[in-house]
């Protein structure tokens, strides 16, 4: 029973909203709508989960004392603060809008002088952006050690690489400026463009369908009951 | 030990050089554009044209729904997109509808306000030209409920004032009431979402733009699932550079991709020289052990 309910109600919802998406017409257009609500109201609750497994995670890495336990306490004390902060709406101030005042509770979490806001652009924006400013080294690094040609296949990768990379730079337009127009179509700008439009669009397109295949395959397994590992246990 | 110590001649060490110095020499690249302003212009390229002709052909009065779907981590590549499409539909009359498929995504579009509409549109009044719902969860499945029913979903504007108070509410059903989707996203749920789930079924047009490492996954839905699209902060720049060419008095604004574009040209050719490095070195020293061999 316990398996057998969970495996009712994905067959018939796989089952409404397959019909909803051919015949968009009352009742399955109604059952359609109030599905992706429902859908959205879960998605609410998977914050609280995310939230509660993060607790779990790094309150049990602490207890055991794993290793890197002390970034777990720093994770926790972010966690609390910024919930803390919002929750409690610390720092926001009584305001008048519309000639009444809005008062503490009422006010914006993350307005003006909220603790809050103030957590949010002085530590996670600046800490964010570093992190992806970091990036640039990585890129840089790797590509003087990965990008040679040491096969046709790598050479190909390459060249392609090169011409995106110097694209919007003065030397992609410098390089190629001076082609007359039957050759204009070897400047770095159109052979960038079409490396963009062409090859790797088909790449693209290939991979995209592949993995359309591979989710009306698993979602048919699903909704058929053959794939049945989302229900937990053996 | 020290005779044992292998010499490596100059070719090798130019094909070995430590991490570090790679490191130095991308900072000091970054970082010389930064303190003299060198801002660089980058004509509109086709795809990013698209998105400006869409917006520019609208007739004013036309209601643009714009997507925060992005973090601070992307802000530098997808801010200046927000501030460029900004100051274009105001410029044309357009009405914007600001919503967000990432929780992150209302600071940002609070930073498009305090930063952008008030201090250079200040005749645009929130609730009749501009507007700001705020997140809600859910990604490909809130643009579903949405194609179908939108204030179902958004019933209140960020500040929890009730939606039906606001002018530019009235007549707004579900998505197929907006002219042009324009999702700033820099993963998922974002423009690729947007397409899917809006913009295929509810044959709603969808433009935007994204970071450039995702860009290239968006290529296969242009130019029949999308207007157009702005890749990168290079996008960015190119669609500020469209905007100037419309509307030359932005030039005396701020521009920001532009400015930033100086520090990724000067990346961009750090990289370049020592991906040259790499291979010229590597190229020698294969031919010398063919030769020895």
């Amino acid at each position: 029973m316990k398996r057998t309910i969970p495996l009712l109600i994905t067959f018939a919802v796989g089952l409404i909203l397959i019909i909803a998406m051919f015949i968009p017409h009352d009742p399955f257009f109604d059952m359609d709508r109030n599905f992706s609500i429902f859908y959205d109201v879960i998605a609410v609750f998977a914050f609280i989960l995310g939230g509660g497994n993060l607790l779990r995670v790094h309150l049990d890495k602490v207890y055991q004392k794993r290793r890197d336990w002390k970034y777990s306490i720093v994770t926790l004390t972010g966690f609390f603060l910024m919930l803390l902060a919002g929750l409690f709406k610390i720092g926001v101030q009584s305001t008048l809008q519309n000639g009444v005042v809005i008062g503490h509770w009422a006010g914006d979490f993350q307005g003006t002088g909220s603790l809050f806001k103030y957590l949010y652009d002085c530590t996670f924006q600046p800490l964010q952006s570093t992190m992806f400013a970091l990036l640039a080294f990585f890129v840089a690094s790797a590509s003087y050690r990965a990008f040679r040609a040491k096969t046709i296949e790598a050479s190909i990768l390459l060249v392609a690489a090169f011409v995106i990379l110097i694209r919007p730079t003065p030397l992609g337009y410098y390089l190629t400026f001076w082609l007359p127009d039957p050759l204009k179509f070897l400047t770095i700008s159109n052979l960038s463009t079409w490396i963009l439009a062409v090859p790797n669009m088909v790449g693209q397109r290939a991979i995209m369908i592949g993995i359309a295949l591979g989710i009306v395959s698993t979602s048919l397994r699903l909704i058929l009951g053959i794939e049945r590992g989302y229900l937990g246990g053996e | 030990m020290a005779d044992q110590e292998v010499k490596l001649t100059l070719v090798e060490k130019l094909g070995r050089v430590d991490r570090r110095i790679v490191f130095l020499l991308m900072g000091i690249a970054v970082l010389i554009p930064l303190l003299v302003h060198y801002t660089t212009t980058i004509p509109a390229s086709p795809i990013v044209q698209n998105v400006f002709d869409k917006v520019e052909s609208l007739p004013a009065g036309s209601k643009i729904l714009v997507s925060f779907d992005y973090a601070p981590s992307t802000a530098p590549e997808n801010q200046p997109m927000a501030t460029s499409i900004t100051r274009h539909c105001f410029e044309k009359g357009h009405r914007i509808y600001m919503i967000s498929l990432w929780a992150t995504g209302p600071r940002q579009a609070m930073e498009l306000i305090d930063d952008i509409i008030t201090p250079e549109f200040p005749g645009k009044v929130n609730g009749i030209d501009w507007i700001h719902l705020g997140f809600k969860a859910g990604g490909q499945g809130l643009i579903n409920t949405l194609l179908s029913d939108f204030t179902a979903m958004y019933t209140t504007d960020v500040n929890g004032r009730a939606v039906g108070d606001f002018p530019m509410m009235n007549g707004i059903k579900s998505l197929r009431d907006f002219d042009l989707i324009y999702c700033i996203g820099s993963g998922q749920p974002g423009n690729k979402e947007w397409i899917q789930f809006a913009g295929d079924p509810g044959r709603i047009p969808v433009g935007g733009g994204t970071t450039a490492v995702m860009a290239p996954q968006l290529y296969p839905y242009y130019p029949k699932q999308t207007v157009g699209l702005l890749g990168g902060l290079q996008g960015a720049a190119e669609y500020e550079a469209a905007l100037i060419a419309a509307y030359p008095k932005y030039k005396s604004m701020s521009r920001v991709a532009s400015e930033k574009m100086g520090p990724q040209v000067s990346a961009h050719l750090v990289i370049a020289a020592f991906i040259i490095l790499g291979n010229v070195t590597y190229l020698i020293e294969r031919r010398r052990q063919k030769k020895q061999k």
